[in-house]
Formats: C-alpha cells, sequence, structure tokens
C-alpha cells in the first residue's frame, strides 16, 4: 500500500470513530487522542480496525510510537502488510 | 389477549417512535425477548417484553410517534398462567383487556430519572416536569387517569429562552433532583496502579487488539468485588427507603459524541473472568456510542463509575444518580510521587473519590469501601 493510500486509509478508520471532526482541521503533529476526542476505549477500537485491515499486530508496547497522526501514519507505513 | 405498551424510559420521555418491529405476527415471544426498538430523545432503545406466548398483531405501523402508555402490539396467551401479573410492575386492567407494562417504573436510575413522586399516580414525564416549574401540586389530582399537560396549567415561557435539548433535559433533571434531594458527602484516596497496570500489560502483550483489556474492565471489578462486603452502596433510594440489590449492576457514565452522557447498567459486573467483562464493556460501549441500548440497562444501575479517563483529571467528584445512592470517580492514571518504605518512588497512580448518600451511610463505612477497593487493585491476579 502506498502512503496516500494509507493516508486515507486512517483517515477512513478515523471518521468511522469521530465522523464529525474533519481531517483538515487537526493538527497532525499533536496528540491524537485530544485532537479527535477519543478515549482509551476509542483508540482500542482504532487499533483493532486498524490491525485487521493492516495485517500487523500492533502491540500493545508499541502504543506510545502512535501518539499522533503523523506518528501513526509512519508506523503504519513500517508495519503495514 | 393482552396488549404490549409503549414503555416510559424516564421522566423526559413523552412519546417514543417505533422504528422496528423485531418479532413477526404470528411468531412465539419469551420473556426478555427484544420486541421493538424506539427511538427516543437518548437514541434507539431497545424493549423487552416481559411474558410467554405469541405476538398476535402489532397495532402501530413503524414510524409512528406513540405516546407513553399507547398499546403497540397485541400478544396473545396460550397459558393462562401467563396472564399473572408480575409481581413488582403495576398494570391497569384496561377494559377486558390487560396491558402488559414491561418491566420499567417511572422511577429508573437512569440520568434521565424522574422527579419525586411519592403517592403512586401515573404522571406523564412532560406533565411531571411542568408541575415542578409551576409549583402545582400532583397530589390535587388524584390516582385514577393517566396525568397529562392538559391537566396542568400553562407556563408562560420568556420569549428569548433557548429550549434544552432532550439529552440536556434528561440530565438536568436527574442531576437537579440529585442536588435537591440526595445529601452527599465525600471521600477521596490515592489508587497505587502499578500491578494493575502491569498485570494488564503482561495480559495483553500476546494478545490481538480485539482480546485486549483495559484498566477500567479492573476497576469495574474491583468495585463489585468492594460491594460484596459493603452493600449499603449498591441499590435504590426509594419511597424513603434503601433497598440494596444483591447483584452489582455498574453504571457506566459514558459520554455521546454530539454532547450528553448516559449511564446504562455492565450487568452482574462480579461474574465471569475479566475478560468477558471487557467483552461485554466494549460491546455496551459500542452499542451506545451507536446510539442504541435496551431498556434493561437504562433501568438496572445499581452504583456508577465515572471516569474521564484520558483527560487529564486529577479527579471527579461525582453527582449520584438518583435513585441510586453511590458513585464513584476515578482520575486519569498517571506517574505520582508516592513514599514506600520510607523512599519517595514514582509510582503509577489515580484518585479515586467516593459520592455517597449520608440517608444511607456515613463516612466510616464510605472510607472502608474506598479502601476495599484500592486493595481489590492490588491483586489484579485475584480479579
Amino acid at each position: 500500500m502506498t502512503q496516500p493510500d494509507l493516508r486515507d486509509a486512517l483517515i477512513i478508520q478515523l471518521g468511522r470513530i469521530a465522523p464529525e471532526i474533519e481531517i483538515d482541521t487537526i493538527d497532525t503533529a499533536a496528540d491524537l487522542r485530544d485532537e479527535f476526542d477519543i478515549d482509551s476505549m476509542d483508540f482500542l477500537k482504532l487499533i483493532t480496525a486498524l490491525a485487521d485491515e493492516f495485517a500487523c499486530p500492533i502491540p500493545e508496547a508499541d502504543y506510545d510510537q502512535m501518539r499522533s497522526f503523523d506518528e501513526m501514519l509512519a508506523y503504519l507505513k513500517v508495519h503495514a502488510k | 389477549m393482552t396488549q404490549f405498551v409503549m414503555p416510559s424510559l424516564g421522566a423526559d420521555m413523552e412519546d417514543a417512535i417505533l422504528v422496528e418491529q423485531l418479532i413477526a405476527v404470528g411468531k412465539p415471544v419469551h420473556r426478555g425477548d427484544i420486541i421493538a426498538a424506539v427511538e427516543t430523545q437518548k437514541g434507539v432503545i431497545e424493549v423487552e417484553v416481559f411474558e410467554n406466548g405469541f405476538l398476535e398483531k402489532w397495532l402501530v405501523p413503524l414510524g409512528t410517534r406513540v405516546p407513553v402508555g399507547t398499546p403497540i402490539a397485541e400478544l396473545r396467551s396460550d397459558d393462562a398462567s401467563n396472564l399473572q401479573e408480575e409481581p413488582d410492575m403495576p398494570q391497569r386492567l384496561v377494559s377486558d383487556h390487560q396491558r402488559v407494562q414491561p418491566r420499567i417504573s417511572h422511577a429508573t436510575p437512569s440520568l434521565a430519572s424522574n422527579f419525586p413522586n411519592k403517592v403512586r399516580q401515573r404522571v406523564t414525564p412532560a406533565a411531571r416536569r411542568r408541575a415542578v416549574q409551576t409549583g402545582f401540586d400532583l397530589a390535587t389530582l388524584g390516582h385514577e387517569e393517566i396525568i397529562t399537560l392538559d391537566d396542568l396549567p400553562q407556563v408562560q415561557q420568556a420569549p428569548d429562552t433557548t429550549p434544552l435539548s432532550g439529552m440536556r433535559q434528561a440530565i438536568a433533571a436527574a442531576m437537579s433532583r440529585s442536588k435537591r434531594e440526595i445529601p452527599h458527602y465525600y471521600l477521596s484516596n490515592i489508587i497505587d496502579l502499578t500491578a494493575a497496570e502491569a498485570f494488564v500489560a503482561d495480559h495483553n502483550a500476546d494478545l490481538p487488539p480485539e482480546k485486549r483489556l483495559l484498566v477500567g474492565a479492573l476497576f469495574i471489578r474491583a468495585i463489585a468485588r468492594a460491594i460484596e462486603k459493603f452493600p449499603e452502596f449498591n441499590g435504590l433510594f426509594e419511597n424513603d427507603q434503601f433497598l440494596p440489590n444483591p447483584k452489582p449492576h455498574i453504571g457506566m457514565a459514558i459520554n455521546l459524541r454530539g454532547g450528553g452522557l448516559v449511564a446504562p447498567a455492565l450487568h452482574d459486573a462480579d461474574t465471569g473472568s475479566l475478560d468477558d467483562l471487557m467483552g461485554r464493556l466494549r460491546d455496551l460501549v459500542e452499542r451506545v456510542r451507536q446510539g442504541r441500548f435496551r431498556a434493561r440497562e437504562m433501568s438496572d444501575p445499581t452504583i456508577t463509575l465515572t471516569s474521564l479517563g484520558d483527560r487529564g483529571v486529577t479527579g471527579i467528584t461525582g453527582v449520584i444518580f438518583p435513585p441510586q445512592v453511590a458513585i464513584i470517580g476515578i482520575g486519569t492514571p498517571d506517574w505520582q510521587p508516592l513514599v514506600r518504605e520510607g523512599q519517595i518512588v514514582a509510582r503509577r497512580a489515580a484518585t479515586v473519590t467516593l459520592a455517597a448518600d449520608h440517608r444511607v451511610s456515613d463516612g466510616h463505612r464510605g472510607a472502608g469501601f474506598l479502601l476495599s477497593i484500592i486493595r481489590n487493585l492490588q491483586k489484579p491476579e485475584t480479579l
């Protein structure tokens, strides 16, 4: 998957959880949970969906590497299959 | 022949739209089956039937706005014993029919709980609200007929007021009643979460995301276990009496996108494995966020847990949802300097705050209840 595709896929998954938030209005370098107003349950749901879509396990120990939208995209770029 | 009527799902509910008929005509229904889904101000709620029989016919088409108490389906019972009244639910004879009132009282412990009603009158939520607004005494109307807005004097509305949304009205009614009626007392303590978080990290290390635990599931179980020793915090205070509930049905305060919150019950939080509990929590949150939950989940909570887990607050001093008698708030877990064996050490910790009803319990017992929750979380492997 190319990076633009990854980005679109990530936006779609975030949209399922936070449909009212437009990607253009957020700071992609800031904390994802604050920017999208998502709690730990939403985050787990997001990780579950991403792990499923990109066939990568996303261990809990890696959560710290995906604090922001940009970091999450970078992580998926490396780990997505 | 019995009639299934539109249940009242809270003081703010005057009517609801029938959006799904989940049992086909001629099919059997069993006590506990979800018979229909109705759309209220708080979202789509599934309503259950409380008797066995067959669905004879639907009385109103889909999409119809139906007032509370109006029959929506006819049920045929093939067993006369099924026609007996449920001991705990008020029913009314209507001509030769017996109306089947789903087991939802006006005194639901949901956020939409009603105003005080010591006489067993049947009053529509809107009428009850106006009675409070105008200071009208409902007792003057007797209890033969259902009291509606038409029975009450008009209210002069200021022209420039912005009406509250249904959700805000429901929260306003419940929280105002709480602050008016419940003599709260508050106690706080620190939970050392080092063991609990390590347990969760270890548990989750090799699991796919859909099987991972959140520390919130441990909070719920720790509270459920503490309730066994402190039953005076789990139950409902109604008609000047506290009735403890033998089961912990923990109301989970869940915020909704677009505003407001609801606190539906996670039933029987003391039973099943942690994985099972977590699965049920996920299911509940997911359905609530989709605006879909069951009537029982709104009416059954016996105590509430509110946790603004990820928003950085140090603590939450909750407002009890009447007629419950306690609410537990847990702040955001964070690193805190704690003293262990004479040394200051960095530990993961959160502030837990109990707000409880002084009519039912005192601070001494409340402190013990908090301590019991904290101790349970020090041994996560036993939860």
